[in-house]
């Protein structure tokens, strides 16, 4: 379906990433947000307070990120679509939530505007150190769905597919900004509103004597019902049967833990987004993502400017993971260089499918500014060696 | 005879009256023989009934615990959170379709420690919440263990020799933090709780019933207080009735009185109220109210 157009604020606009996320939130049918203040995420919010009662919908500061965490999946079974937003010491108060709205299959977008850690960290400066807590934070085994926007532009336009994809899958989607991202301001084109593809949450159809909440239909992502239409049904975190009723055996276990991990898994296909760019000739290769993609981009122009086969690759999902697209390419390049703000955490991804086929190199950085363009190219010079 | 059992009866009638409210292929439960909470859900399902709200209506949230497992035996829109979260989850279910009857119904664990944050908060907002908080005194589930509520001296499984923290008074605590309708009932009183529920569901706001109960198997048991029927002959001799009693006067004890009755029946503005009131005076025509939206 198209977005409804009370949302979506057309033209042209000069606009920060944080607002951008905003914009993209609204114009995806986003009506519901449940937020506590933390640098450097807070304007997206700020920015939804005002914009939503306009709209027609709410937003509400919590107590805390665990109560935004849930509230805001409370607004989804009231039939919203919802989100919330923080940054690392929030994000790792939200894990909790992250693994409910896994288990218990409810849609939801968490945006994460990251900044330096591990705790306090740098509140006002960089980093992208919160790239495997987005995979792996909250206990127990699922799959998850993480983007990386690297401009204002992809603030806007991948939030809304982070809506469109927590409906389609019916799972939580980490929205992965950085502080450099979420501050820099660029122009952002929103388009008229009937050019805007929005996926709907799907509603069963069935009368509720025949509907069976956990039963995942062929693309593995069971139906909704609505609340308060006499459906009776019941969701818990707690290992349940198709009915929805707490089930402590290991089959049951074992059937909803892999469905969970693969209606995310088997699609990684459909899901993945990558940049790609003079990967043909290429024998070493710049993956990265967020910020550090538009610092890349100087050091690999630079190198191509030098006559070094170099390629891009872009990661605009993290996760799933592009494995497959790496594995391919380790079979026939020299090298990755994987320059990141953290101490290497998307590397050992990018290690681990290339299959020791092509050498990983990590060129880390621990957060609070950005990489120096000249040390990617003298790593992609020595990678050639 | 009494009037009562001279009218006839038919076959229909013999039936619990409650059980359409229960989700009878989950029984049995797993509540212990001498618990209370059991004995709540029928009080809750009898004001159900005599409220005659429409059912479909009514969704039910739970936390963690044994009182946490309500939500998985009525048969009602119902969800099991997290430890704690609860309120917030209503929270949210309560503000995107306010058309529901949302009812919080945990324990005191739930609500007053972990999720102890929420609740204050809610009740200062006066978010329109039904909250049942069943106090048994004790962790159930995990084994009987102290918690905020458990009074001074008791002994539980992490206070072998005694508790020596000083509980909190709930009634007094949610009152201080705004809510428009706070009563106390033990097990005991079973019809009172009922009646209190319904009035809870005539309220608009923020409105909190403390059951006091039993936990023979952990709480009763390690105090030598008896099994459940002692406790409700406790119950029985030891509960004042105190409407509209200072709840700073209704602390609880291990062995002393148990004051119940409805504390506050006041009104205030509840949340949506409020808000959809600031949204038009400072937007006037500029603001949208949420029911003209569907997602």
């Amino acid at each position: 379906m198209k977005a409804d157009p009370r949302g979506v604020l057309t033209g042209e606009h000069f606009i920060d990433g944080d607002h951008a996320c905003c914009e993209g939130a609204l114009a995806a049918g986003a009506r519901f947000a449940a937020g506590y203040p933390i640098t450097p995420s807070t304007e997206i919010v700020e920015r939804f307070a005002a914009r939503v009662p306009t709209v027609g919908g709410t937003f509400i500061q919590m107590e805390d990120e665990l109560a935004a965490s849930i509230t805001l999946q409370g607004a989804v079974w009231g039939g919203a679509k919802a989100f919330t937003v923080t940054s690392g010491p929030g994000f790792s108060l939200m894990m909790e939530h992250v693994g409910y709205a896994a288990m218990t299959e409810t849609p939801c977008v968490f945006v994460d505007v990251q900044r330096g850690g591990p705790s306090t960290g740098l509140p006002t400066l960089p980093a992208q150190a919160d790239m495997m807590q987005a995979r792996w934070g909250s206990h127990g085994d699922y799959a998850i769905i993480a983007l990386c926007p690297n401009s204002p532009q992809e603030c806007f336009d991948l939030t809304i597919k982070a809506f469109n994809l927590a409906e389609e899958f019916r799972t939580p989607v980490m929205f992965m900004m950085d502080e450099v991202v979420g501050h820099m301001t660029e122009k952002v084109v929103i388009p008229p509103a009937d050019r805007i593809e929005i996926i709907p949450r799907k509603y069963t159809q069935k009368p509720a004597e025949e509907f069976l909440p956990y039963k995942g239909n062929g693309a593995m992502v069971p139906e909704m019902a609505r609340t308060g239409e006499g459906y009776k049904f019941h969701v818990t975190g707690l290992t349940h049967d198709e009915r929805g009723y707490p089930n402590m055996t290991p089959q049951i276990q074992d059937k909803l833990v892999r469905r969970l991990q693969n209606k995310i898994q088997f699609a990684a296909d459909r899901i993945t987004l990558c940049e790609e760019e003079n990967l043909s000739d290429a024998d070493v290769v710049v993956v990265s993502y967020g910020i550090t993609s538009r610092v890349a981009q100087r050091a690999i122009d630079q190198a191509r400017e030098r006559g070094l086969r170099v390629g891009k690759l872009r990661l605009i999902t993290a996760w799933p993971f592009p494995q497959e697209r790496i594995r391919e390419l380790a079979g026939r390049v020299k090298a990755f260089i994987v320059p990141e703000l953290n101490l290497g955490q998307m590397a050992l991804e990018v290690e681990r499918a290339a299959l020791g086929k092509a050498e990983t190199y990590p060129l880390t950085h621990a957060g609070g500014g950005v990489h120096n363009p000249e040390d990617i190219l003298r790593a992609i010079v020595e990678a050639r060696r | 005879m009494s009037a009562e059992l001279s009218v006839s009866v038919s076959n229909e009638d013999l039936g619990n009256p409650v059980e359409p409210f229960l989700r009878s292929d989950r029984m049995p439960h797993i509540w212990c023989p001498g618990c209370g909470i059991g004995t709540t859900v029928n009080s809750f399902a009898r004001a159900l009934i005599e409220s005659k709200i429409d059912l479909k209506s009514v969704a039910l949230v739970s936390g963690i615990g044994c009182t946490g497992r309500v939500a998985g035996y009525v048969a009602l829109d119902s969800f099991h959170t997290t430890h704690g979260r609860a309120i917030p989850f209503a929270t949210g279910l309560k503000l995107a379709n306010p058309k529901l009857n949302v009812v919080v119904y945990s324990g005191d664990g739930d609500l007053s420690a972990i999720g102890g944050n929420h609740l204050i908060h809610a009740a200062r907002r006066n978010i329109d919440l039904k909250v049942i908080c069943v106090n048994n005194l004790i962790y159930a589930m995990t084994g009987g263990q102290t918690a905020p509520t458990t009074p001074d001296h008791a002994t539980t499984s992490t206070n072998p020799y005694g508790t020596f923290e000083p509980a909190f008074n709930l009634p007094h605590l949610v009152e201080a933090a705004g809510a428009v309708y706070v009563a106390r009932w033990t097990t005991f009183h079973a019809r009172q709780l009922s009646r209190a529920i319904g009035e809870a569901f005539q309220k608009k706001g923020f409105s909190f019933i403390e059951v006091i109960s039993p936990c023979p198997t952990l709480y009763q048991r390690r105090n030598r207080l008896g099994d459940g029927l002692e406790t409700m002959k406790y119950y029985k001799a030891m509960s004042k009735v105190r409407t509209g009693a200072p709840t700073s006067e209704v602390g609880l004890t291990m062995n002393g009185e148990i004051i119940v009755g409805k504390f506050v029946d006041r009104n205030r503005a509840d949340y949506q109220t409020m808000m959809r009131a600031q949204y038009a005076s400072s937007l006037g025509e500029k603001f949208v109210e949420l029911e003209a939206v569907c997602s």
